[in-house]
């Protein structure tokens, strides 16, 4: 019956195989660049820059050692004086006629990225919660226009306003600091924080708390006990949104910081090598830096998938 | 002894006027239903109880105390909504033992679980306390909202359409439930429902709301002989009650005042008026009309019937020989008639 072949559920064969055929496409399309961040981490320097560019290539960690280390150029029979070669790090460097004469700023910048992605995104998350149930469940006067309000810190790309505030971070001794980085990520997040979150909240039938405050709880408490466990898929979803921009940001990185406070997005692009830019350690850096994102989103991935039909499908 | 009380309770949203000086008494271990459509007030005057709305004006008392000003948590009362009490990120369990386990309630773990397998019992959902709400039927959630408001032996138990969204089976096994236990507790419950089938069945006392007012309240078997006014009378009955001119039908004695009559399908008496081989009887008493339709329900079959241009309700036995288009003759059983004045009130 042709009626079937219309009905929404199942899908012939052929339109399985054109699904299938448009998803591996466009994987391919998004992945491409990803695989060939990840696989030149593992090449050598000069493998890195080959033309035409190697697909088959002797692996090799020189990427992420040079990444993590700062080296001194010598000459072969000082390295030959320094004896034999006391780990494998040491050995691979010593084959370029290196010597290790200390730690990489990497690591550092690393960890400003984790305190400050993760940071901002629970600051943003947090705020951005209470102030969402507030918006939905009590009488705020002018509730509308505060959240167009809210809303329109998101209508002009946030860099227009970069120079008034770099002047004012410099002003009240914001800059390069965790502090200036955490407040202006979370301020930027806390527009998206709010909306998305009220509308979870919104979701939720007002009955549960009322049933909760009759039973002889607080309204705070019926809060707690009944609508944060409610709203997991709507605070993980945002988290998510919010820690992928403070995570990537790199026009305030840049403008703002560039010491003590710096993040790794600003720091990576320019990983000096010899002669110019260290292709495999930037690349190494690169996939380094996606791990964080990668695992925070596998992780919360059942909340997400439910959170991102932002209760498009109701119960 | 007065469980609980209304009085002259009144409650704005804005423009509207959802509860309107309404006085209620709530006797102990007395059953109350409050019956009226969409908009009449009775949900508001509910959550006056609960405490879930404050009135604007009038008082509420429960145990003898007035608690207008005191919050839900503080009043000792149980609610039953219609759906979405039940919490979905926890099992039924979890679900029942969640009024006892209140801060300040301080009911240990041990009587925690023996009050919930009670009330498991009770209900019926034994076999089901370690699973989640959201894998139970609708019958078994309703059970378990219950079973929620039971637990904790409130003052004063409020159900608002707690069967409204189960389908007809269950909502009568579960009234039957409902009806048993309260009897069992002797709990003091008021009841909310559109329902006349639940009110007639449930109630020691049904509460006609109409507008925000309370119309009439009394037991179901006087608001359905005397209803206070054509409104209350509207209320009960399937089908509703016959409202006609005073001199449509032949009913005797009209006392002065009278705009309406109201009859009740079963007070309403059909004979047909020819005789079945064509030949006419002595004409019977009464009007003279024709059936329009017969429907048949087993127990009882319901004829509605022309009289002069006019629709009327008549209930049928179940073994008459009426059929459609037939003429008949109508008439109303003596001392039947309810008569309505202008304004709608009860002679």
């Amino acid at each position: 019956m042709s009626v079937a072949a219309y009905s929404v559920g199942e899908a012939s064969p052929r339109q399985k195989l054109l699904a299938g055929v448009l998803v591996v496409a466009y994987a391919l399309v998004t992945m491409i660049p990803l695989v060939w961040i990840v696989l030149t981490g593992f090449k050598s320097p000069p493998a890195s820059i080959s033309y035409p560019p190697q697909v088959l290539f002797e692996p090799t960690l020189e990427g992420y050692v040079n990444l993590f280390t700062t080296r001194s150029r010598q000459t072969p029979e000082y390295i030959e004086s320094l004896g034999p070669a006391e780990t494998w790090y040491d050995a691979l460097v010593r084959e370029r006629n290196m010597v290790i004469t200390g730690k990489s700023r990497f690591a550092g910048r690393y960890m400003n990225s984790v305190i400050i992605g993760f940071g901002s995104t629970f600051l943003a998350v947090f705020l951005g919660t209470l102030a969402a149930y507030a918006f939905s469940r009590f009488k705020v006067p002018l509730k509308d226009d505060l959240m167009f309000f809210i809303l329109s810190t998101r209508m002009m790309p946030p860099v227009a306003v970069a120079i008034p505030i770099y002047l004012m971070y410099r002003e009240l001794g914001l800059s390069d600091t965790h502090l200036g980085m955490i407040l202006l990520y979370t301020a930027v997040n806390l527009s998206l924080s709010v909306w998305l979150l009220k509308g979870f909240v919104d979701e939720i039938p007002r009955e549960y708390e009322e049933a909760a405050v009759v039973d002889g709880y607080t309204r705070f408490q019926a809060f707690v006990k009944v609508v944060l466990p409610q709203m997991r898929a709507g605070i993980a979803a945002t988290a998510i949104f919010c820690l992928i921009f403070a995570w990537n940001e790199y026009a305030f990185a840049l403008l703002l910081t560039s010491g003590t406070a710096q993040t790794a997005p600003p720091f990576i692009p320019i990983i000096i090598g010899e002669g110019g830019l260290d292709w495999p350690a930037v690349a190494a850096g690169t996939t380094l830096f996606l791990v964080p994102v990668v695992v925070f989103t596998v992780l919360l991935r059942k909340q997400l998938l439910r959170g991102i039909t932002f209760g498009a499908v109701r119960r | 002894m007065i469980k609980a009380s209304l009085t002259s309770a009144t409650k704005r949203f804005g423009e509207t006027v959802a509860v309107d000086g309404v006085s209620l008494e709530v006797e102990d271990g007395e059953f109350v239903v409050l019956l009226g459509p969409t908009g009449a007030g009775k949900t508001t005057t509910l959550r006056l109880f609960a405490g879930l709305e404050t009135p604007d004006k009038g008082r509420v008392t429960i145990a003898g105390s007035d608690v207008t000003r005191l919050g839900p948590a503080e009043r000792d009362v149980a609610f039953v909504f219609q759906q979405y009490s039940l919490y979905p990120h926890l099992t039924v369990f979890e679900n029942l033992a969640f009024p006892l386990k209140a801060p300040g309630r301080r009911v240990s773990a041990a009587q925690i679980r023996k009050r919930v397998e009670e009330i498991a019992e009770l209900l019926r959902i034994a076999p089901k306390l370690k699973n989640r709400v959201t894998a139970l039927s609708g019958g078994e959630m309703q059970r378990v909202s219950i079973g929620r408001a039971l637990v904790r032996e409130p003052n004063l138990f409020l159900m608002d359409e707690p069967l409204s969204s189960l389908d007809a089976k269950l909502r009568e096994d579960l009234r039957l439930e409902l009806k048993r236990i309260q009897r069992d507790l002797g709990a003091t419950i008021v009841y909310v429902t559109h329902d006349q089938l639940e009110a007639m069945t449930l109630a020691d006392r049904i509460g006609v709301l109409a507008e925000g007012r309370l119309v009439q309240i009394d037991t179901p078997r006087v608001v359905y002989e005397r209803p206070a006014n054509i409104y209350a009378a509207q209320r009960l009955g399937s089908p509703q009650i016959n409202l006609v001119a005073p001199t449509a039908l032949a009913v005797g004695e009209v006392p002065g005042g009278a705009a309406q009559v109201g009859v009740r399908p079963e007070d309403v008496v059909v004979a047909p008026r020819e005789g079945t081989n064509g030949v006419a009887n002595a004409p019977p008493k009464g009007v003279p009309g024709e059936i329009l339709t017969v429907e048949h329900f087993g127990v009882e079959t319901i004829a509605l019937i022309d009289i002069g241009g006019r629709q009327v309700h008549a209930l049928l036995g179940p073994r008459t020989t009426l059929t459609q288009g037939m003429p008949v003759a109508a008439s109303v059983r003596p001392g039947a008639a309810l008569y309505f004045d202008a304004t709608g009130a009860r002679l």
